[in-house]
């Protein structure tokens, strides 16, 4: 590490670079203004980079993306008023997936707070309910304090985003800088260890237990626990399901393995989860996606839950015994407690395994094969087959989302990435920017609807002018196609405002408007030949991949309903 | 069940918005809420009445707790504890009532703050039962023009103060 300066005159401006060099950034995300013009007056001279996006929504999924990707802190900069408020939904997005988040946003100067002075928003109490913390700076000697906690807060305990509000006469004013070394916050101390009385508690029902499963979810990918628990998976011998956020953390193809559980989720999953009698919930927030009908979930288990944040104790679901702590300390506890006893485990539960693996072999995931048609699911099996499952995947929100949850396979962790808490259309592209500037050596592939890649397509121009290689797939199905799938399930297939048909947009040509190569696939015949083509391509490529129109993400679990009466459909239905 | 809670909290800026905001966004139901200063010049205390089981008054501390100027949470209704509200009253007075007023001020040793020729001002401290007894007893005899209540607020018997306390 460089020797960094300590107790000198500065701007405040010159402050946050500083501070930045500190926490080691190498780069942000942002978008100039107003506000902010003093701080990239100073960012002129950084050493680290800046990548200006498009739009400031774009800067924040791109920051978002860099930190899933690389497990460092993203940071992102805008300006005051719309600079700040672009940003909300790429905040609230991280912060529902406990990704961590610096936002540096310009506030107009303290003489004008409070005046409804031009640019002003008070993105402090707009970021209230969507931040693990926020600040607003109007004195420069707070700024180094501020920005040290913001990094501390945002990457430690459950991470999270933090937003740095920071009025515009502070980045000129000057100061004698030094930056903290340690952080003292009276009501923040993350427990990283928990009590080890409650693991052999646990331990005790591990014993006893007749149809154990093991659940894991976004903790175990965030906390980089995966060699962990691949050895309690192994220990123990019992089942493992994943949510959508802890995809990867286990390898698909590991033999005790059943899928994704909840409303996308297999039949064996689903199955596994309704008839267990112990489940282990690691790093797992049983969302409503996730549990389906809460009073039937796993009702015949006792659950045990695993986290970091106490708070997730009986939120949704009543746990039997709880493990508070990092689950990077409480997975490998567990391991070590059943080292002895492994064997035993093992054998006890062979019956279990035996009935899991028969709903894998009874219903596994299918779908139509159609000659003449492109399937997506296909697709997704192909990119796999051609990046071996070790591509950074991006994702955007809907049918194309599950799929590639279904059949991508993945085998590593943070290989996923997408917004699985808010849902958040239009952030793949970005994120996927992001992802590739924090891993410029690994495939990215984002997968993302015709109706996610217009609502950030401007981001395209970026990824072309800084030479991020991202392959860019759309599934382009001509609608809206989750919710025309609900439309055809519940709502009498009256697709109200679904359809893209009228769409005059021209994908390819989208793509060459903006310095990216654009291909199209529109026979199955030509999708190996055209993705080999797009990856073989050092730069940037859309693939407008015409798939069919009217097609469901099977199984499904209507909301609601209890897990087990999904509806099954592909080959069978 | 109802629950106090002693909350401590930095005294800075927002602190109280981050505090009602989770409240109102996490539906928890909360019948009172005081603040003040403490001992000491940087923390705020917020005394917060819960109502609920125990799974939502866990929820309540724990998504509380998660707020980062948020320094200690203590329940006081798992100890002894002394717990007050204070009311003003200012009811219809007229010369023909006011000993009537004064009467019924004595037996609840409340106090009288301000009197002019139509109204008086009375001033109660005591546990909200005691607050609603007065009032009613006001309402039906005289008429009350206005009431402002502050909430509960409530301290710990004994010497162990709250920021040492177990929750």
């Amino acid at each position: 590490m460089k020797e960094r300066v300590t107790n000198l005159e500065m701007t405040g401006a010159e402050a946050i670079i500083e501070s930045l060099n500190n926490e080691n950034v190498d780069v942000v995300f942002g978008y100039p203004g107003g506000a902010v013009l003093t701080l990239y007056d100073a960012l002129f001279k950084a050493e680290f980079n800046h990548i200006l996006t498009k739009h400031e929504q774009g800067a924040v999924h791109a920051a978002d993306g860099y930190a899933r990707a690389t497990g460092k802190v993203g940071v992102v900069i805008a300006t005051s008023g719309p600079g700040a408020t672009n940003l909300v939904t790429g905040i609230a997005t991280a912060y529902m997936d406990s990704i961590p988040l610096v936002a540096i946003t310009g506030q107009v100067s303290v003489p004008l707070i409070g005046r409804d002075s031009f640019q002003e928003a008070d993105i402090r109490g707009i970021t209230t309910p969507i931040t693990k913390h926020n600040y607003l700076v109007k004195r420069v000697e707070d700024l180094p304090g501020a920005l040290k906690e913001a990094f501390y807060i945002a990457r430690t305990g459950r991470p999270g985003p933090v937003v740095v509000d920071i009025a515009k006469d502070v980045f000129a004013a000057s100061l004698d800088y030094h930056y903290p070394t340690d952080v003292k916050l009276r009501g923040y101390r993350p427990v990283y260890e928990g009590n080890l009385e409650t693991i052999d508690k646990v331990f005790e029902e591990l014993r006893i237990a007749k149809k154990p499963l093991i659940f894991v979810g976004g903790g175990v990918n965030l906390s980089d626990s995966s060699e962990e628990l691949k050895s309690l998976i192994e220990q123990t011998g019992f089942p493992v399901i994943s949510t959508l956020m802890g995809l990867g953390c286990v390898p698909f193809d590991h033999p005790q393995f059943l899928g994704m559980v909840g409303m996308h989720g297999t039949y064996a999953a689903n199955m596994a989860t309704t008839e267990c009698d112990l489940l282990l919930g690691i790093g797992v927030r049983f969302d409503d996606r996730v549990t389906g009908l809460l009073d039937e979930f796993a009702a015949k288990a006792k659950i045990i839950h695993f986290d970091i944040d106490p708070a997730e104790i009986n939120k949704n679901v009543l746990a039997h015994l709880r493990v508070i702590g990092d689950v990077k300390w409480s997975i490998p506890a567990l391991a070590q407690r059943v080292k002895h006893v492994s064997k035993e485990l093992q054998e006890h539960v062979q019956s279990w395994i035996e009935k899991c693996l028969f709903w894998q072999e009874e219903k596994p995931l299918s779908y139509e094969q159609d000659a003449d048609l492109v399937m997506p699911q296909a697709v997704v099996e192909k990119v796999s087959q051609l990046t071996q499952g070790n591509a950074v995947i991006v994702t955007d929100v809907g049918q194309h989302q599950m799929w590639v949850a279904q059949y991508y396979g993945f085998k590593n962790p943070r290989s996923l990435l997408t917004s699985g808490g808010l849902g958040t259309m239009g952030y793949g592209l970005p994120a996927a920017l992001g992802a590739q500037c924090g891993m410029p050596d690994r495939p990215v592939i984002l997968f993302i609807g015709d109706g996610g890649m217009m609502m950030n397509c401007q981001e395209l121009a970026v990824t072309a002018e800084y030479n991020f290689p991202v392959k860019v797939l759309v599934f382009n199905n001509q609608c809206l196609g989750m919710v025309a799938q609900w439309q055809r399930m519940f709502y009498g297939g009256r697709y109200s405002h679904t359809s893209l048909k009228g769409s005059t947009t021209d994908f390819v040509k989208l793509a060459e408007a903006m310095g990216v190569k654009g291909l199209r696939v529109h026979k199955p015949e030509e999708l190996g030949l055209i993705l080999e083509e797009a990856m073989a391509i050092p730069g940037p490529v859309v693939v407008d991949i015409r798939i069919p129109e009217v097609l469901d993400v099977l199984p499904m679990v209507p909301s609601g309903a209890r897990l087990d009466q999904m509806i099954i459909g592909g080959k069978e239905g | 069940m109802k629950h106090t809670l002693a909350v401590l909290v930095e005294n800075k800026p927002g602190v109280l918005t981050h505090i009602s905001g989770l409240i109102s966004r996490r539906a928890f139901n909360i019948e009172s809420i005081a603040a003040g200063y403490t001992e000491e010049p940087d923390t705020t205390r917020i005394t917060i009445v819960v109502e609920g089981d125990e799974i939502e008054q866990e929820q309540v501390v724990n998504q509380l707790s998660k707020l980062v100027d948020v320094i200690k949470i203590s329940d006081l209704t798992a100890v002894e504890s002394i717990q007050r509200e204070l009311a003003l009253i200012k009811v219809k007075a007229s010369a023909a009532t006011r000993s009537d007023i004064i009467n019924i001020v004595e037996i609840f040793r409340a106090s009288i703050v301000d009197v002019n020729r139509e109204t008086m001002v009375i001033e109660l401290s005591g546990d909200e039962t005691k607050i609603d007894a007065l009032c009613q007893v006001l309402a039906e005899d005289h008429g009350i023009i206005e009431i402002v209540r502050t909430g509960r607020i409530a301290l710990s018997r004994g010497p162990v103060p709250a920021k040492n306390q177990g929750i």
